[in-house]
């Protein structure tokens, strides 16, 4: 009797997020849809280094040192390195709450406000806290039907809540929260530092050899990019988010002060720079099972999933899908007598 | 512990799900991972209150543990930027180092207290850190109890212990 081998397509969780993301490397890398001005970055980086290397650097290598050179790749690979760790990775996001919880999460919301009558509009779903002696309010967030953590926000853009949302970056191509602020904070400031660096040679060498189009990059991508470094600097000290210094949420006589930072500017760096990383939550590389992955079909690259329908059959997040059979719905790591049975999540029956 | 799985493996068959509890976020200390350690009325009658809390307290000492700051965090973060965070890819974060051995924890947790209980703690990690989540079962074979029916809290409350419906 032969034996067949039919390889099927396993479905990873990433294809089954909601949210407006792109994907690539089979989940590895996560970004935001519109990715026009990241490329136009990644251009004019490519654009002026390259520039740069071959007639600047070949002409200073030997007239005034091998160093120069030398310096400016180290700088050019930190600035790329931290671009595409920025703009590759998780910031942060929350996932969407599971039925479950959100219906949970409703009782206990309409147990404290009472149950809304049919057409009224229901009153703003906030839950205050008190934060080191100050009064923080958590927003209840209506698309991702959460609570959000203190510092989070929505971005719209994405549509995903994201931990310690600090802006959404056109630039980069994702948003700047939690996970990737420290990248996001390294990369404008080595390219502040390759900037300037390229801007000084091309002063030497422009007295010598015009390549006027290098150095007016230079002199804009200067002003703005040293600008925003200075202020994310500022922030970085104040243990601040952009968006929290937008808002104004912890300036202003009648406002709370800031309590998440810890009143010393060398600890504030230190955390926010050189803090513990957090990891993803998201487990864009973990595999559905195969009825979530029969019922639509894989996208490729992009996808528009929209939260999955509200029946108890979807437990998309699950990280360690239990091999068990229909009959025992016990999901605990037993061992399984028969380990190539389909993987079926337990199921709220 | 082969007649613990065996006596287990049984209990699997007669399970059926009744509800959840989901043990929220404690924000008191900031935005660093806590869990609440108020007692639920749901599990009044399933679990002794002490293992509870000494569970979600261990729990948020693990989770103390991964995000302190710290000599070695500060050698960490500064290690890897020295090397454009090019270790992490040979090397595992000390957060994750953590949240292994909070699985791992989890997993203990369930097999020798929770699961003799018919209930079942769920890893935060696959909730998003947002919940702890509970899952509270009902025994098919005894008396008494109606049908696991829908997985939310709301709506009709099984008979017997865990009804959630009493709010």
């Amino acid at each position: 009797m032969s034996v067949m081998v039919v390889r099927k397509k396993v479905t990873r969780k990433w294809e089954k997020l909601p949210g407006r993301n792109t994907f690539c490397c089979d989940g590895r890398v996560m970004m935001a849809r519109q990715k026009g001005i990241f490329y136009l970055t990644l251009f004019l980086i490519l654009g002026t280094c390259t520039l740069f290397f071959a007639f600047e650097c070949r002409y200073l290598a030997v007239q005034l040192s091998p160093a120069i050179p030398v310096f400016a790749a180290m700088l050019f690979l930190f600035s790329m390195a931290t671009l595409l760790r920025t703009s590759f990775s998780d910031p942060g996001v929350i996932p969407r709450a599971l039925p479950d919880e959100a219906a949970f999460i409703e009782m206990e919301i309409e147990a404290t406000n009472g149950a809304v009558p049919q057409g009224q509009r229901p009153p703003p779903r906030i839950k205050n806290f008190q934060i080191n002696n100050q009064i923080v309010k958590l927003k209840y967030c209506y698309t991702c039907k959460i609570f959000r953590p203190p510092r989070a926000s929505h971005c719209s853009i994405c549509d995903n809540c994201v931990e310690r949302f600090d802006h959404h970056c056109p630039w980069v191509g994702n948003c700047v929260g939690k996970r990737n602020y420290r990248y996001f904070y390294l990369f404008i400031l080595s390219l502040s530092l390759l900037t300037i660096y390229v801007f000084a040679f091309n002063i030497v060498y422009v007295a010598l050899k015009s390549l006027k189009i290098e150095v007016l990059i230079c002199f804009f991508t200067l002003w703005s990019v040293v600008g925003l470094t200075g202020f994310h600097t500022f922030l970085v000290a104040l243990n601040q988010t952009t968006n929290e210094d937008i808002k104004g949420s912890w300036t202003g006589k009648n406002r709370v002060q800031n309590p998440y930072s810890h009143g010393n500017i060398v600890k504030n760096c230190c955390e926010v720079l050189c803090g513990p990383l957090p990891p993803s939550v998201l487990d864009r590389r973990g595999i559905l099972p195969l009825e979530e992955s029969g019922s639509r079909p894989p996208s490729t690259q992009e996808t528009s999933s929209s939260l999955l329908p509200q029946s108890p059959v979807s437990i998309p997040y699950l990280r360690n899908p239990v091999p068990i059979s229909s009959h025992s719905p016990f999901p605990l790591n037993f061992p399984s007598p028969t380990p190539r049975q389909p993987l079926i999540y337990f199921l709220s029956v | 512990m082969a007649t613990e799985v065996h006596n287990l493996q049984e209990l699997r068959r007669s399970a059926s799900l009744a509800t959840k509890v989901f043990i929220q976020r404690d924000y008191s200390d900031g935005t660093i991972c806590q869990f609440q350690t108020k007692f639920p009325p749901e599990l009044d009658s399933r679990i002794e209150r002490q293992l509870f809390e000494e569970t979600v307290k261990t729990l948020n000492g693990f989770y103390a543990e991964a995000e302190k700051i710290g000599g070695s965090s500060y050698l960490e973060g500064c290690l890897a930027c020295a090397t454009a965070y090019f270790i992490f890819l040979c090397m595992e974060t000390h957060y994750e180092k953590v949240l292994k051995k909070i699985s791992r924890y989890i997993q203990e947790q369930n097999e020798k207290i929770f699961a003799p209980r018919g209930l079942l703690l769920t890893d935060p990690v696959e909730r998003g850190m947002r919940v702890i989540e509970i899952s509270i079962y009902e025994d098919r074979c005894s008396s008494g109890s109606s049908s696991s029916g829908s997985s939310s809290g709301s709506g009709s409350s099984s008979g017997g212990g865990g009804g959630a419906g009493s709010r």
